[in-house]
């Protein structure tokens, strides 16, 4: 058992250590977030007057717990595929042979991706006084914990695609088929109670739109922006976690 | 189990893996006995390291026993895995780690306490003369320097068996030389079986014992000079004026069969060339242009067994399309 939870932390410190070290990356992940929340919440906001309702002015603030979700999810799904990159490298070899079970290395990566979302969304938070969103100490740690959660969901997803995807060409197919309608029917960028039906059911099955809403919630408490009671995000984000992390360590665990 | 040899540290019995219909391994069976080099020599394509990923617990077999250090490959994994050490055919290093780096956290998978682990990486890679490039990344070694460091980390948790599928692939002539060294170091200074593979019939003879292996078959087994001598003796090669009426008269005095070889040589194999050479030149019917002599070698044992050369650039379309098929089915 001790061996097994050294084997988890010995996956998880790889992890955490290639990220420090990849400082392009760290500085490319506010890109993103950025061009989003001040280019595109900008001009969407200012085009209300356009279309009219009203002034747009909260739109921004609606828009920013979406971002800091978005950040978590990119973040913590590509850490996970790169068992992917492990295996096209070799070092996954390294691994597969040690004495360690498969579960304590799916464990590991979980933990690694899910740390790694963490620390991204946490600096993203660092623009809230920008949109004079107030963060407390309390509100810090709720969303610490929400993100947490939110990326170990997406993190067991990653790994169940990384056990069957066996080639990196499959990723650009996985993020314009999955990452990016998963983000858009998020409730991310636009709130979702109005939406045409359809949308509606598909986020509703979108395990990403209680991650959301629950991010929201710890960040704004927002009566109007909320489209669940927080106990039923929790549920079903730990749910899927729990389910998603049994199929992929089963997955990853199959020999050949 | 009953007759299990207590010197045996591998047990492999009618073993068999098939990839979607292609018998990568066709039932074959040997034995690896403890503190011996053990070879596996065959062509690319032939099943090496097909067998050697099953017997270090990365592939599952078809059918057959496998046991390692009385463990048996199926049940009982994680035993296995902690008494081995493994250099791959690919580099499975993390080339964004330094090479210190890279031993720390081998170490820590394989529960090596912490207050030896630092003294046992100094150890293996000084013995791989990598001592003074520890602190670099990984990424800025060459392919040899790699190798190295992955062969010093095989060794850093004191495996009681050492794979080495393909040690030198890919490597010069003299970084090949020097992986060699250390491999015949390494057997001098430590309590180690080492099981090697390679398709470079000269690597091979550092081996105690050779297993010849072809489409999936073992073909042979033996030491390499039991091997060299189902030759029947050296091997002269000639070239001559007028080689259909001396290929006649080698017929006669030696009853040998003769081949012919490159470039117009012909080929063939005699007991004692020393005395055969100077008596033959004095009696030849025709004029001999050039002659020489020399010991067998794995290679001529291959040939002589299929037929056929074993280099890569001599592969034939089959051994390729095998080649290729296994590949895809590893990945």
């Amino acid at each position: 058992m001790k061996k097994e939870l050294i084997g988890v932390y010995t996956i998880w410190l790889r992890d955490i250590k290639r990220y420090f070290r990849d400082r392009p990356r760290i500085i490319a992940s506010f890109a993103q977030p950025i061009l989003f929340l001040f280019v595109l919440g900008t001009g969407i906001a200012s085009s209300f007057s356009t279309f009219g309702g009203g002034s747009g002015g909260d739109f921004l603030n609606f828009m920013f717990p979406g971002i800091v979700g978005m950040t978590v999810l990119f973040t913590s799904f590509f850490s996970a595929m790169s068992i992917v990159w492990d295996r096209e490298f070799g070092f996954l070899k390294e691994v597969l042979v040690a004495p360690i079970s498969r579960t304590s290395i799916v464990v590991g990566k979980l933990l690694g991706g899910s740390t790694i979302a963490m620390i991204q969304g946490a600096i993203i938070l660092l623009f809230s006084p920008l949109l004079k969103i107030p963060i407390t100490f309390v509100i810090f740690f709720k969303i610490i914990g929400i993100m947490f959660l939110v990326a170990m969901t997406i993190a067991t997803l990653g790994i169940v695609l990384a056990s069957v995807i066996k080639s990196m060409q499959a990723f650009q197919v996985i993020t314009n088929f999955l990452l990016m309608p998963m983000f858009f029917l998020s409730g991310a960028l636009f709130p979702l109670n109005n939406t045409v039906r359809w949308m509606n059911i598909v986020a509703k099955i979108n395990p990403l739109s209680y991650g959301i809403d629950s991010m929201r919630f710890a960040m704004l408490n927002n009566p109007a922006f909320q489209l669940y009671p927080l106990w039923l995000d929790i549920v079903v984000l730990a749910s899927v976690t729990v389910v998603m992390s049994i199929l992929g360590s089963f997955l990853f665990s199959r020999q050949d | 189990m009953n007759d299990i040899n207590a010197n045996n540290i591998i047990e492999v019995k009618n073993l068999v893996k098939e990839f979607k219909g292609l018998r990568a391994v066709d039932d074959i069976t040997f034995s690896v006995k403890e503190n011996e080099i053990f070879g596996f020599l065959g062509p690319n394509g032939a099943g090496k390291t097909t067998t050697i990923n099953i017997i270090c617990t990365l592939l599952s077999k078809t059918s057959g026993e496998v046991t390692l250090g009385g463990y048996n490959v199926a049940r009982e994994r994680n035993k296995i895995r902690n008494c081995i050490g493994m250099v791959f055919q690919d580099p499975s290093l993390d080339d964004r780690l330094t090479a210190l780096e890279n031993l720390y956290f081998h170490g820590l998978l394989y529960n090596i306490p912490r207050s030896a682990l630092k003294e046992r990486s100094e150890e293996v890679l000084k013995m791989v003369n990598l001592s003074s490039r520890k602190n670099n990344l990984v990424m800025t070694y060459s392919g040899g320097m790699k190798r190295r460091l992955e062969i010093a980390r095989g060794l850093l948790h004191y495996p009681k068996i050492l794979f080495l599928d393909e040690p030198t692939l890919g490597l010069d002539p003299q970084t090949r030389n020097k992986i060699w060294d250390y491999i015949i170091k390494l057997k001098k200074s430590k309590n180690i079986t080492i099981f090697l593979t390679s398709h470079y019939m000269e690597e091979t003879e550092i081996c105690d014992r050779i297993a010849i292996i072809d489409e999936g078959k073992i073909i042979a087994l033996d030491t390499p000079d039991n091997l060299k001598n189902t030759i029947g003796g050296d091997i002269i090669t000639i070239l001559s004026e007028e080689n259909v009426k001396l290929k006649k008269y080698i017929k006669e005095i030696t009853g040998s069969d003769i081949h012919d070889a490159k470039e117009g040589e012909i080929r063939f194999e005699i007991k004692d060339s020393s005395s055969f050479i100077p008596k033959f030149i004095k009696n030849s019917p025709v004029k001999i242009l050039s002659i020489s002599a020399r010991k067998p070698t794995l290679n001529d044992v291959f040939l002589d067994l299929t037929g056929r050369e074993i280099r890569e650039e001599n592969a034939s379309a089959r051994d390729n399309l095998r080649m290729r098929m296994m590949r895809r089915m590893r990945h």
